[in-house]
């Protein structure tokens, strides 16, 4: 068997579909994060695939650039939900619907 | 070889993508994105990008994880969630139904694309094999690529200034933002400024007695 390229484009589609899943049902602030960090990934992996399917670098330039955003709206993020979480414990997503006034 | 090493790591991937989903506990969540995020790698380096699956496994294993492990320990959220309640009723069906469209729509893509990538190959370097794979990362950045480097560089500063500015704790009840007086050359309209003042009062005394 032969491994294709577009064995790792599936897999790609299914993880980001997972990921798309967890952010439309999970509550939690914390794993929607995470479930937006699996859905970069599987656009990393798609990059990379594709790099390597048209043997070009382009790909993986542009993974390095999707991680250095990911690591900076990590560090953002985690920022905002600290201090929701200070002024309210146990916030959801569902409660900063306040935040519309 | 490479068949065997694809169908693993896919199920590694996989696994811990459902377990970042199902878990009730946001610490095993995190675990599980570790999971998700090492089989990620493995593919990498099944693919000759060995530099990003190092990067992979530093940033993202290492630091991003870690980071999420501290925010959860830090608020005290590591415990159990209850995933029975549906908070907005018709929820997760309708997510459930967005996703497997979703997937049905790229994998769709997927089988009708049987030619595969069309166009011309890409010209922006050419991709070298394994032990390369650095060095020509590394010449491409720093060359063609240069102002985008930077301009990274400047993301990651503004991100932590803001992520201080965001985790600073403030002493006290909040204070009201101070107010920058411009010297100007006219007077400021005094009347004006008084009638404001007079309804808000007026306001908060119908407010008070209400």
């Amino acid at each position: 068997m032969v491994v294709t390229t577009s064995w790792y484009l599936a897999l790609g589609a299914v993880l980001f579909s997972l990921g798309a899943v967890g952010l439309l049902t999970r509550r939690n602030p914390l794993i929607m994060f995470m479930c937006v960090e699996l859905m970069l990934n599987a656009v990393n992996l798609t990059f990379v695939s594709l790099g390597a399917e048209l043997g070009d670098l382009g790909g993986q330039l542009s993974v390095f650039f999707v991680l250095v955003v990911a690591a900076a709206e990590v560090v953002v993020g985690l920022g905002i939900i600290v201090a929701i979480m200070r002024r309210r414990q146990g916030a959801t997503a569902d409660d900063l619907s306040v935040l519309g006034g | 070889m490479d068949a065997f090493v694809f169908l693993v790591s896919a199920a590694i991937v996989l696994t811990g993508a459902v377990g970042v989903l199902t878990s009730r506990n946001p610490v095993h969540a995190a675990l599980f994105l570790v999971q998700t995020l090492f089989g990620v790698a493995v593919l990498f380096v099944l693919q000759d990008a060995t530099f990003l699956a190092a990067v992979q496994v530093i940033v993202y294993a290492g630091a991003v994880v870690i980071l999420f492990l501290f925010v959860i320990m830090l608020l005290g959220v590591d415990r159990a969630e209850d995933l029975g309640v549906e908070p907005i009723v018709g929820q997760r069906p309708v997510a459930a139904v967005i996703g497997a469209s979703l997937m049905g729509l790229l994998l769709t893509l997927l089988l009708v694309a049987t030619d595969g990538p069309t166009g011309a190959p890409g010209r922006t370097a050419p991709l070298g094999d394994a032990g390369d794979n650095t060095r020509r990362l590394g010449e491409a950045l720093f060359t063609g690529h240069v102002f985008a480097v930077e301009l990274t560089a400047l993301l990651l500063t503004v991100a932590v200034v803001g992520a201080v500015v965001l985790a600073r704790t403030v002493k006290g009840p909040l204070q009201p933002l101070p107010v920058v007086v411009v010297a100007t050359a006219t007077e400021p309209d005094e009347p004006a400024d008084e009638g404001a003042e007079e309804e808000a009062e007026e306001e908060a005394k119908e407010e008070g007695s209400a």
